[in-house]
């Protein structure tokens, strides 16, 4: 402990400029990954002025003219009836993410925390995680063949006397399954942070509610539940700061001509407009307005929870 | 039958009351059928992957291989596609793996050092990164004006820093590095690159496999980038490549009208074949290095 204090109160004598040349060999090491990142996301954040101009690809960014009015591209964005459509299905496919999913981890968490055989309890969570793993692309091939008209989940169904669902090409059985599919490939994977909050639990909790008579059940509602509740809430914030960026790389590839009315969202519009028909500084005002409406109210979540549990992610 | 050494920590071994055992079983079930329906779809397409196509095309459950099949595999070899999208996904992998190692890796390690100025301006700056960026269209002309349209780097270059990474990576630093360990070696006249690496480098095996698997996971898995940055077919990626074949159907395109009926009837048996020989190198590996990827999160949530 006196280590951590004697570091910086040594070199804090010396000033600002000398701890700098100082530590220059720090500084190499920082080089690369600053350089990735002011080329990789700080120019791209640079080039959303495009949302704003004319841009001509030969012309690049700068020469390209302003484009008048300003937020031309942004009001004709709202002038289509896509455009209301993709928001609607962006947030919606979000909030049942959210209602549906997002509980699912906790519950398997306290579940499996409350295996006794630890070789029986590493078993589980090895095999729980394995679909994390996955690409996207493989992820949907599964789903088309196993949920296909000859495929094995219509075969059951037909076997217990339902009849055959076209689940990947009709409207209504599109968010089921990307939530449903979402669940299975990524539980495991968001369980681990509840299972390390778990393990950190002091046993002299559990010592004391046992001798109380407390029953397994009681000791999750009392015990666990309450001590993870701050990663809980952590994840919460995370999972709401995101709520407009659905995984546009799952959404895209499940897509059929029958299903676009529910799984058109912004990012695949985005791509469409942007990429496939070559409207730049539409696609890029689209994708604009959903960056700042995501940072808000990541920002908003933020606050309130930094506020109401003192708890924060910044 | 529990040992004390095998039970959760702190558990007391009273008689266990009805309730309690009403609760494990319930819970053996759940956990049971947790396991069931996470493994049997993998477990599944698999298996398909090897049974004659009369039978898959049925439908029915399978649970072990009724009648064996290799030809599926053989008539997967007759795509090119498949086998150059497979060369193309192991070099952009290898060459992302080695440069996004060898970036972030060492700015993990400065950002982890409490002495060096500006640090929480320097970590805010990747941080911010994570809940605001360009989107897509401007990383596009990125790349575009960058000149590395349609070549490896257009893939490898982006997904240098991942910022999610990096946060894991120097949370190890943090915690697993002490900083006793540093002023004995400053008093030994021993540099910053010296201690990084004859020192912190040697002690961080653990994170470096981690952040191995995680860029490698992240890069066998591309896709969207690889749609959006790679022009040529005979670059793209396997994920592409799987696409264009299961979902995008591309698998009954034959030459001739006889080739193509005989095609069809392996059709859907074919597409269990693609899919396992895509996800394959991961199955593999994934008993090997799983621990290291619990491990990777692990650190990650203690600052997350």
């Amino acid at each position: 402990m006196t280590g951590n204090r004697a570091l910086p109160r040594k070199t804090q004598e010396k000033s600002t400029l000398m701890r700098i040349l100082g530590g220059w060999q720090l500084y190499v090491l920082l080089i690369p990954a600053l350089v990735c990142l002011i080329v990789f996301a700080y120019y791209p954040m640079y080039g959303l002025v495009i949302a704003f101009k004319n841009f001509k690809i030969r012309a690049g960014i700068l020469a390209s003219p302003w484009a008048d009015p300003i937020f031309k591209y942004f009001t004709q964005f709202f002038s289509t009836s896509i455009a209301v459509n993709a928001i609607v299905n962006t947030v919606l496919l979000s909030l049942y993410q959210l209602l549906f999913a997002f509980w699912v981890p906790i519950v398997f968490a306290l579940l499996l925390n409350q295996v006794r055989n630890a070789t029986i309890r590493k078993t589980i969570q090895t095999i729980s995680y394995a679909p994390y793993f996955l690409s996207n692309v493989v992820l949907v091939c599964i789903i088309s063949v196993l949920f296909s008209a000859n495929g094995v989940v219509n075969n059951v169904i037909t076997g217990f006397g339902g009849e055959i669902k076209l689940f990947t090409s009709q409207a209504q059985y599109f968010r089921p399954l990307y939530i449903g599919s979402g669940i299975w490939q990524t539980m495991g994977f968001n369980a681990i942070v509840f299972i390390a909050a778990l393990v950190g639990i002091s046993p002299e909790y559990y010592e004391a509610a046992v001798i109380d008579g407390a029953s397994k059940l009681q000791r999750i509602l009392r015990i666990d539940i309450p001590l993870i509740m701050p990663t809980i809430v952590l994840m919460f914030i995370l999972a709401v700061g995101n709520i407009m960026t659905v995984g546009y790389e799952k959404a895209y590839l499940m897509q059929a001509s029958g299903n676009t009315t529910v799984s058109e969202i912004i990012s695949t519009y985005v791509y469409k407009v942007g990429l496939q028909s070559a409207q730049y500084s539409f696609a890029t005002a689209v994708g604009l307005f959903n960056a700042v409406i995501n940072f808000i109210i990541l920002v908003l979540a933020n606050s309130l929870s930094r506020r109401l549990a003192d708890i924060s992610i910044f | 039958m529990n040992s004390n050494k095998n039970s959760v920590p702190g558990m007391v071994f009273t008689r266990p009351t009805r309730a309690d055992r009403v609760f494990d079983i319930v819970n053996g079930i759940i956990m049971a059928l947790v396991c069931v329906v996470i493994f049997y779809p993998l477990y599944y397409v698999v298996l398909a992957s090897m049974t004659d196509p009369k039978i898959v095309n049925t439908g029915r459950l399978l649970f072990y291989p009724e009648s064996f099949y290799t030809a599926g595999y053989a008539k997967a070899m007759e795509y090119p596609a498949l086998l150059s999208g497979y060369q193309n996904t192991v070099l952009y992998t290898v060459m992302s793996v080695v440069f996004s190692v060898s970036v972030t890796v060492p700015a993990a390690y400065a950002l982890s050092r409490i002495d060096l100025v500006g640090r929480r301006v320097l970590i805010f700056l990747f941080t911010f990164t994570m809940f605001f960026s360009g989107g897509l269209i401007p990383m596009f002309l990125t790349i575009k004006m960058l000149g590395i349209y349609n070549t490896a780097w257009a893939l490898v270059l982006p997904a240098g820093v991942s910022v999610y990474n990096l946060i894991v990576c120097r949370s190890f630093f943090d915690t697993s590095i002490p900083l006793e360990l540093l002023e004995a070696s400053k008093l030994d006249g021993c540099s910053d690159f010296g201690f990084f690496f004859k020192i912190a480098i040697p002690l961080s095996s653990t994170i470096i496999a981690v952040m191995v698997l995680f860029y490698a996971t992240s890069m066998w898995n591309t896709f969207f980038n690889a749609l959006m940055f790679i022009q040529d077919d005979s670059k793209m990626p396997l994920q592409v490549v799987l696409r264009n074949l299961v979902l995008s159907n591309q698998l009954s395109q034959g030459s001739s009208a006889s080739e193509l009926a005989e095609r069809q009837k392996i059709i859907d048996q074919l597409k269990y074949v693609i899919i396992t020989l895509s996800a394959l190198p991961l199955i593999i590996v994934y008993p090997f290095v799983q621990k290291y990827f619990a491990a990777g999160v692990t650190i990650g949530a203690v600052k997350g």
